[in-house]
């Protein structure tokens, strides 16, 4: 019975988000208020009814239900709850209704929030944001219903992936998706502002924070997915350059641009047709990220959930929105006036320059995810294109990035000089030199140049803040003073871009890692990274889905015992698999990280890696995303025509 | 400056900013681009020893052998298409999910003495799953029509048919 109202309710919303598609754009044309004034309230109702289909998912797949096919298949009775609630979204069927829900949700908060947009533009956005849930909604309703039953129903489930049954991968999702899905919202006002042909400063003040929330959530959805990859996967790295990650790289990068971008538009009312252009860019990668991987195009590790018969689906529909966005754009683009006029070298100039910068950087990350697609569509011939080929593109794109990023902010608006920032920075350049050179003596040069640009980043960053509270040149109580007056946004920048610093640190600490893999019986010792590791003996263990081989080490530093670390091999019998789970110490600075392979003959396989510095991979990030929290706050933000800027958007 | 000016810098700017894009995409496309190859396709088409390529296939059942060599695992094993095989070495942990049977993807490059030394093997989906590389290379070579039902069990696929396949 649940299952069927969750059913009801799924397709309740497609209905009601037609409904508001038609509605919004319809009224706003005609300019009926009473129109215009239904499409909040559609908006709700279709989250409410989509709330409602994915608790009854929930409710499924917590009481066991196999009856339910997608319960059957990706559940099982002897599964944890905590999988059993999030394996929910772990699959195809369930991950898209994740989707629908989070679009839902963003339309709610857009109603809720935006009382005080005028009423035609609000109308209009929620009508894109409905027309293009519809077309998601229809797509779950008919290709990939997770409400579908079975008769007989079986005893029990398939169960889980196991590699999928893990805390991080609980929340990734939902994050994830909470940034693919946010970047909707700057997409639905670009869209909305090319039907009205006008943009002003007020459209930047709000598209700016759905951006910046947006981008701090998939900032911290690839970290967590990244991390994931580091710890469950045991293969000692965090980046595979893999379709999938890919697909959630390119719209970060143009995210990140759009974040600048919508800048200049709200302060200077410059660079409005490219910030339009980068809202639709940045959702359509987002669209094409998830899609492209569900469809099976992309062929991929991390593809749980492959059937072409969907691509078709999939692809009208991206067509449909991608498509139809930039038709409207090259028709309504020539509509929207910039005024600002501004000098290459000055505030403006270092925003262009960094959009320039992140969209090449994305192109090449395209280039090498579509290519090998593409070459076997075309020319049947099975390519792959791997890490080196990202190496040798990204690397050389993202120096300037560093080198620019962390200066660009001291300089002014509308015109500048260069010379003032040599003027500010120099000990900033200084420091980060030193440091190079002497990483330089003892390491390769790419790390040593690395943790140079990384000390550029982290303390050039603070440039800005260190000269607008004249640090050093006042007494201090002045210093505090003037702290305190420095709008919030400034420091939210120096703090994300320092962040991006500590990203790079952990990246360049984490290519030193030192790592052996031995065959050991009880009682070996091994000498790695400067750490004596000993095997203690290995054990079984009984989980609650699994069997477990556990292996016990113990590390020592000059001769001082330290930790006894535990990795273990477990076994799913109900899907006859095993996975690693590995073993990690971590002081902040540095990882050490056990894996248990295989045994025979007595001996157990065994890898084992100090990994400097990997923390700070994903501490980068989550700086980064605090910095853009922080920047949410700003007073700025909520002074003038929106006063109640939407910052305060949770996950449900 | 005038608009005409600051218009002109700025499609400079993008024209250089894509040009490099372009460029350095371009250099590293024809050095790190892999190409997959079936155990036919390596016999057919001789691709030169030391060039990095995906090679992929089923792991024949019984050519699993593994030894210690310097202290690190290794182990040898074939990879088949049902026409031909291929000799493969690797260093290190296999993953998790590699058994004898079924289907592999290694990437290495083929040595003077034309085995193949894998830098990375991957396994990584349950049984029932077959890599997409792997199932086009045996439609290509003529051991499985999709139009007659799901491939038949991956112990068959191989010249050396064991009744250990399954149970490794």
């Amino acid at each position: 019975m649940i299952p069927e109202l969750g059913n009801f309710a799924l397709a309740l919303a497609c209905a009601l988000a037609f409904a508001q598609a038609v509605i919004g754009i319809w009224g706003a044309y005609r300019r009926d208020v009473r129109l215009m004034a239904a499409t909040p309230g559609l908006a709700i109702g279709q989250l409410i009814a989509l709330a409602a289909s994915a608790g009854a998912l929930v409710w499924a797949s917590v009481g066991n239900d196999f009856s339910v096919i997608n319960v059957a298949e990706n559940s099982a009775i002897a599964k944890p709850l905590l999988y059993k609630i999030s394996g929910t979204w772990g699959n195809h069927e369930g991950s898209i209704l994740l989707w629908g829900l989070i679009l839902a949700i963003c339309g709610g908060l857009v109603s809720l929030f935006g009382r005080n947009l005028p009423s035609g533009l609000r109308s209009r956005v929620l009508g894109v944001l409905g027309g293009t849930s519809a077309g998601f909604l229809l797509f779950c309703l008919t290709t990939s219903n997770p409400f579908f039953r079975t008769f007989p129903p079986p005893a029990d489930g398939r169960g889980m992936n196991p590699l999928l049954q893990d805390p991080g991968l609980a929340f990734h999702p939902p994050i994830l998706y909470m940034g693919y899905v946010g970047f909707a919202v700057p997409f639905a006002f670009a869209v909305a502002a090319l039907l009205e042909g006008r943009i002003d400063a007020a459209w930047g003040r709000w598209v700016r924070p759905w951006a910046l929330v947006s981008w701090c959530f998939l900032t911290c959805g690839i970290a967590l997915g990244s991390w994931w990859a580091y710890y469950e996967l045991g293969w000692g790295g965090y980046w595979f350059w893999d379709p999938v990650e890919n697909a959630s790289l390119m719209p970060w990068l143009t995210g990140t641009a759009l974040v600048h971008s919508a800048i200049v538009v709200e302060k200077r009312e410059s660079l409005k047709i490219w910030t339009v252009l980068l809202a639709i860019g940045t959702f359509s990668l987002s669209l094409s990220g998830t899609f492209l991987v569900r469809s099976g195009i992309l062929n991929s590790v991390h593809a749980f959930a492959n059937d072409p018969a969907r691509g078709i689906f999939i692809l009208a529909l991206l067509g449909l929105v991608i498509g139809g966005s930039l038709l409207l754009f090259a028709l309504r683009a020539p509509l929207l006036r910039s005024g600002g006029i501004f000098a290459p070298v000055s505030r403006e100039g270092a925003l262009v320059l960094n959009n320039i910068l992140l969209c090449s950087i994305c192109a090449v990350v395209i280039a090498g995810t579509m290519t090998p697609p593409f070459a076997e569509l075309l020319l049947g011939q099975k390519i792959s294109v791997g890490a080196p080929y990202f190496n040798l593109t990204v690397l050389p794109l993202a120096i300037p990035v560093f080198l620019a990023m962390a200066v660009g902010p001291l300089l002014p608006w509308k015109r500048g000089r260069l010379w003032p920032l040599v003027e500010h920075a120099w000990w900033a350049a200084l420091i980060a030199a030193l440091v190079g050179g002497v990483c330089a003596f003892g390491m390769k040069l790419l790390p040593a140049l690395a943790f140079g640009a990384a000390t550029w980043l982290i303390i050039g960053s603070f440039a800005e803040v260190f000269e607008r509270t004249l640090l050093f040149r006042t007494p201090v109580a002045n210093s505090v003073r003037r702290a305190r007056g420095l709008p919030v946004a400034v420091l939210g920048a120096a703090i994300a871009h320092a962040g991006m610093g500590v990203t790079v640190a952990g990246i360049a600490g984490t290519s030193l890692d030192s790592n052996k893999i031995v065959e050991a019986k009880s009682g070996d010792s091994f000498f790695v990274g400067g750490y004596k590791w000993i095997l203690l003996g290995l054990e079984d263990r009984q989980g609650p889905n699994y069997r477990a081989r556990v292996a016990f080490i113990e590390v020592l530093k000059n001769g001082e015992p330290l930790a006894i670390m535990r990795p273990e091999r477990r076994m799913f019998t109900l899907q006859n698999q095993t996975t690693s789970d590995v073993a990690i110490r971590t002081n902040l600075f540095r990882d050490l990280y056990a894996v248990l392979g295989d045994e025979r003959d007595g001996k157990a396989v065994l890898r084992l890696h100090v990994n400097p510095l990997a923390p700070w991979i994903w501490l980068g990030a989550l700086i980064m995303a605090s910095g853009g929290a922080l920047s949410l706050a700003d007073r700025r933000l909520r002074v003038g025509a929106p006063s109640r800027a939407p910052k305060g958007v949770v996950p449900a | 400056m005038t608009r005409k000016h600051r218009r002109l810098v700025i499609v400079l700017a993008c024209g250089i900013g894509l040009g490099s894009a372009t460029a350095l995409s371009l250099n590293a496309f024809s050095s790190s681009m892999v190409f997959f190859m079936a155990p036919s396709d390596i016999a057919t088409k001789n691709p030169a020893i030391g060039r990095t390529i995906r090679l992929g296939g089923l792991v024949q059942a019984g050519s699993l052998h593994r030894e210690t060599i310097d202290g690190e695992p290794t182990a040898a094993f074939k990879v088949t298409d049902g026409k031909h095989t291929v000799a493969v070495t690797y260093t290190g942990i296999l993953p998790d999910l590699f058994r004898e049977g079924q289907g592999v993807v290694a990437l290495g490059a083929l040595e003077p003495d034309h085995v193949f030394k894998a830098s990375e093997v991957l396994a990584k989906h349950d049984e029932t799953y077959m890599p997409k590389d792997v199932a086009d290379a045996l439609k290509k070579a003529g051991m499985w029509n999709p139009s007659k039902g799901p491939a038949p069990p991956s112990s068959e696929w191989n010249s050396v048919t064991t009744a250990s396949t399954r149970t490794n």
